[in-house]
């Protein structure tokens, strides 16, 4: 192995099966014990089907990894993107030794942590103390290392008067903290993260990307970074690795594999369909038409709604509303067409309409339609469509530096500073 | 970067033999924590805990001394009745907690297995050492009633043997725990079995010498006495009476024939156990 490689994986393939693999098994155990002994491949195991989840495969083994090879250098920060159900998880519990690979071989340098999910092993009667070490002990460390630790990891997860409570008497949150701070202060040369992020406060989380950073950029260490969040992946790494369906699709410069993912892994998402009403008027289709795939909507660009309004008999002075909602459900966005301003709906059937945000700056966050479809004239709301079609809008080149917030704002606008 | 780094691979197979020894080594700190932790919670659950250690064999010996002493009156070699069941419930309550808890260290770590790696066989390792806790406090009540029966000069001695209760107590826990390994590692892919574990403790209690003495076993049955000669718990079992009581078939031979037992038991587990453990997780 090269000087300067960490970790090392070639031809990496796993399988998994589906279906019950506990009962009735004896037969085919004793089948495939058969196979072998004569030579021959697993009976159950067939090559070449890929971890196509859309696509019911003929045999119940599912290649969740299929021959991947890839190497990552010490220091590096790497992501590992993908849809749900790519591999990245697979990948990562292979990496940590919590599964063994199918076939292929992975050779590395240093000690792992892996922060898989925090917490685990804490006993809720332990107090604070007596979880740290255990905890401690778990992830690989002696206890004299855990020692020298402890202020740190206390410190960090900002519980010193907390310290010799019963676990069980901490909030959700403090619970979290502790449990991060002790895998963070593993000492390791590798470190493995998985959607961590998702836990705790936002203030919590903007601490975790923070040591995550220092970790990886200021004591030279290699990290692997599994998540959904772009904009944290964007910020955290500089290489990525892009699975699909169990392959390594690319492994580039983090932003070249980000856009090759939005823009080529398609996913129906956000659109509301239902069926029409015969009696009154209704909303039969709404999209969001973002600037990338996958509902993801690159902040500045313009976003399109289109909806379709089925008609059973044509209403004169009918309105439209939308709004555009966080995930706290504060409106952001509020626009309406009126038919005394501009006709709209005036065919028997399906009518669509296309309301345009041009230069739409929305914070980076996810966002839901609110849809209401009313007669003005009469005051009657035919229909109101709470929390549909969620998009996520990005700003991947803007957040750039650790002290971004999630929450800082809502909307960004254009601006000028200057030094007067 | 430190040049001392430890250099590692992942392959889809491994070594049979390779028992990953030195890594429980390194991991010795965790099985001190562990052991620790299930002390520490039991105490912690309940008020009546370590009571409990006491009241199950208290009322065993009682309920024993009464149905296979006086009703059906089965020898107890001339020991005082008590004594006698005593010995037995004491070092067979050791050898099935070891082997019931074990057999379920899958299922019961199934969580933990899955998130983050360890050496797993120190879980196993970490049941059989917590259960000596309970043993212990068994053992001293087994101590108090002989000093009890000491005191009113019931016809008991203890022999040199006593000096093999290291032995005793280890061979108990190494037996559970290869056979305890041996039958996790097969209740991941065959449930059935988890059933079959507490019933066949049951029955094996009846085929070792804890209700009955050897030598009466051999007098009444002697055509059968060979299943429970060939039991290793049997040897265990009667050592530690004779060396205790004085009373008990006590042979170098067949001490040697359960060590032997033990030592392929516990080998055969600790294989059969690593080998499952790697891809356990995908199952369970």
């Amino acid at each position: 192995m090269s000087n300067n490689v960490a970790i090392k994986v070639e031809n990496l393939s796993k399988a998994y099966q589906l279906g019950q693999i506990g009962t009735g098994t004896i037969s085919r155990d004793l089948e495939r014990w058969y196979a072998r002994m004569r030579g021959k491949e697993d009976p159950f195991l067939r090559i070449g089907e890929s971890n196509n989840q859309n696509t019911r495969s003929k045999s119940d083994v599912v290649w969740s990894l299929k021959d991947i090879n890839f190497e990552i250098e010490q220091g590096d920060a790497v992501g590992i993107i993908g849809r749900n159900g790519a591999g990245k998880s697979t990948l990562l519990k292979i990496l940590s030794k919590v599964t063994a690979p199918t076939t292929g071989k992975i050779s590395g340098k240093g000690r792992i942590a892996s922060l898989l999910e925090v917490g685990t092993g804490f006993h809720p009667e332990l107090s604070g103390r007596e979880n740290i070490f255990l905890n401690g002990a778990i992830l690989g460390m002696r206890k004299r290392e855990i020692q020298r630790k402890l202020e740190e990891i206390v410190d960090f997860a900002g519980i010193e008067r907390y310290l010799d409570t019963p676990v069980k008497r901490y909030s959700s949150g403090m619970y979290v903290r502790l449990a991060f701070a002790v895998a963070a202060h593993l000492e390791s040369e590798i470190l493995i993260v998985d959607e961590v992020l998702a836990v705790g406060d936002a203030e919590f989380q903007k601490k975790c990307l923070g040591k995550m950073g220092e970790v990886s950029k200021g004591e030279g260490r290699t990290v692997l970074f599994v998540s959904h969040n772009m904009d944290a992946v964007a910020t955290l790494t500089d290489k990525s690795i892009y699975l699909k369906n169990g392959k390594l699709e690319s492994y580039l410069d983090t932003e070249t594999v980000i856009q090759s993912y939005l823009q080529t892994d398609v996913n129906e998402v956000g659109v509301y369909i239902k069926e029409p009403k015969a009696d009154r008027p209704s909303i039969t289709r709404a999209q969001v038409v973002t600037s990338e795939l996958n509902g993801f909507h690159m902040n500045g660009k313009d976003l399109l709604i289109d909806i379709d309004i089925n008609m059973p008999e044509i209403i004169e002075g009918m309105a439209i509303s939308l709004q555009i909602s966080n995930p706290k459900e504060l409106p952001i966005i509020y626009t309406y067409i009126f038919d005394t301003d501009t006709k709209i709906l005036r065919k028997a059937g399906i009518n669509r309409v296309r309301c345009t945000i041009p230069n739409c700056k929305l914070y980076a966050d996810k966002y839901y339609l609110v849809l209401h479809l009313a007669e003005s004239k009469g005051r009657t709301k035919f229909e109101e469509i709470h929390r549909v079609c969620e998009f996520e809008v990005i700003m991947p080149n803007k957040i750039i530096e650790w002290g971004w917030q999630k929450n800082v704002c809502v909307y960004t606008e254009d601006f000028v500073w200057a030094n007067l | 970067m430190n040049h001392n780094e430890q250099e590692w691979t992942i392959e889809s197979k491994s070594s049979l033999l390779d028992l990953k020894l030195n890594e429980i080594w390194a991991y010795r700190d965790l099985l001190g924590l562990l052991v620790r932790r299930d002390f520490v919670s039991f105490y912690k659950q309940t008020i009546l805990g370590p009571l409990w250690f006491f009241i199950q064999p208290l009322f065993t010996t009682i309920i024993f001394t009464f149905i296979f002493g006086n009703l059906a009156g089965i020898s107890t070699d001339g020991l005082p009745k008590p004594l006698f069941y005593m010995a037995g419930i004491t070092a067979w309550n050791y050898f099935a907690d070891c082997l019931t808890k074990t057999s379920t260290v899958f299922k019961d770590n199934a969580g933990i297995f899955g998130k983050v790696y360890f050496p797993r066989l120190i879980m196993p390792l970490s049941i059989v050492v917590s259960n000596l806790v309970r043993f212990g406090v068994q053992m001293l009540l087994f101590i108090l009633m002989m000093a009890y029966y000491y005191f009113t000069d019931a016809p008991f001695h203890i022999t040199w043997a006593i000096s093999l209760f290291p032995i005793i107590v280890v061979l108990m826990a190494l037996l559970g725990l290869g056979a305890g390994m041996i039958i996790s590692a097969m209740t991941t892919k065959y449930r059935d079995l988890a059933f079959l574990v507490t019933f066949g403790v049951q029955l094996l209690m009846y085929a070792t010498t804890v209700i009955y003495p050897l030598s009466e076993a051999l007098k009444k049955y002697p055509a059968y006495a060979w299943i429970i000669q060939y039991n290793p718990m049997t040897p265990i079992m009667e050592t530690f009476r004779y060396g205790f009581l004085g009373e008990g078939t006590f042979s170098w031979g067949s001490l040697s024939y359960a060590i032997a037992i033990t030592t392929a038991l516990l080998f055969f587990g600790v294989i059969i156990f690593n080998k499952v453990e790697r891809n356990f997780v995908d199952t369970v």
